[in-house]
């Protein structure tokens, strides 16, 4: 058989802010039982960018996550997780800021512990104020194409739509708004929260996104590494797929073998 | 003299600087511009009094009595 086949890893490389990026799966930290696990399920996922917290320095913890990515060679994108208002938002982004020397920061503002969905005000004026102060803002965001577009305007890096509530693995809750504000970007788009398995994100990837991003499915399975992995591929199959434009949808079936030229069985 | 570290109290020596109190806490030695003199990445970021405060400016800013500091670093998350 002959014809292109486009490679793994190389040609489709995803570029954010001038920075080239290997893998289109951005992994998230929360919930590994242990550094070591962490570091395996990571480097299992061929990820080369991973979300971390900003929390007090404790002298008690072992061990430096951040190290541990330095030493992978996994950049590092600093989240705003726990802030439910605008201004705890830029204070932490300033915090991450100095401590890891980026300027990119996964803007999360959330509403309430409860859902953990972003609050839309808080999250816009945010994203005003931090675009304003030159970061480069990755907005964790509903899965609204009206807002999604309102962040892309205000200078958001990159939209990150969700596919459902953070930790909940109900995968991709409206693929129809998710296409919708890929159609409409014009940044990139990442699939962020809700996945919860390899599937999950195969579909992501085949309705546009440029990226998709995920923890907890990875951190908390039962083989951590073995999922890591599998989501890699995932990721890759759902690009692919995208590239390759999949066939229409049919109300009835279309025969693949040719009615012509049957054998005659008197 | 006692200052508030990440929410509990804290005791440093009167006229400490932030260096002084970060290398205290980190346990690694600082130089003036706030880089670790191991020659590796701190990792963390100091705000005083609810203002964050780049660590080239650590060494000129002097701790007064009832001062609050929060001092973060990365941890696993998102």
């Amino acid at each position: 058989m002959t014809g292109t086949t486009m490679p793994l890893t190389g040609a489709d490389t995803l570029v954010i802010d001038g920075v080239a990026l290997e893998s289109r799966l951005i992994m998230g930290t929360g919930g590994a039982p242990s550094l070591d696990g962490l570091g395996a399920a990571l480097v299992a996922s061929g990820t080369s960018l991973t979300t971390v917290a900003m929390r007090r320095y404790s002298p008690a913890e072992t061990g430096s996550l951040f190290q541990l990515l330095v030493d992978h060679g996994i950049r590092v994108l600093p989240n705003t997780a726990g802030c439910f208002t605008a201004r705890d938002a830029v204070l932490t982004a300033e915090l991450a800021r100095e401590a890891l020397e980026t300027d990119w920061v996964k803007l999360e503002v959330i509403a309430d512990e409860h859902t953990l969905l972003p609050d839309a005000v808080e999250l816009v004026e945010a994203t005003e104020q931090l675009v304003n102060r030159g970061f480069k803002v990755f907005a964790y965001t509903n899965d609204d194409p009206v807002l999604a577009l309102r962040l892309e305007n205000l200078g958001a890096t990159a939209v990150m739509p969700l596919g459902a509530p953070i930790g909940t693995g109900l995968g991709i809750l409206n693929p129809h708004n998710i296409e919708l504000i890929v159609s409409r970007a014009g940044v990139p788009v990442v699939l962020d929260a809700g996945i919860g398995t390899a599937s999950d994100a195969a579909l992501a990837m085949e309705l546009g996104c440029d990226a998709v991003l995920l923890a907890t499915a990875v951190t908390r399975a039962q083989n951590p590494a073995l999922m890591g992995e599998a989501f890699k591929h995932a990721v890759l199959a759902g690009r692919m797929a995208r590239q390759a434009g999949r066939i229409p949808r049919r109300e009835h079936a279309l025969a693949s073998s040719a009615m012509e030229g049957r054998a005659e069985f008197l | 003299m006692n200052i508030t570290l990440n929410g509990a109290a804290h005791t440093v020596a009167a006229g400490a600087s932030l260096t002084a109190l970060v290398s205290q806490v980190t346990g690694r030695p600082l130089s003036a511009d706030g880089q670790a003199t191991d020659g590796g990445r701190l990792g963390v970021a100091v705000a005083h009094n609810a203002q964050v405060v780049p660590r080239s400016q650590w060494h000129a800013t002097v701790l007064n009595d009832g001062d609050d500091v929060e001092l973060v670093t990365a941890v696993q998350g998102g």
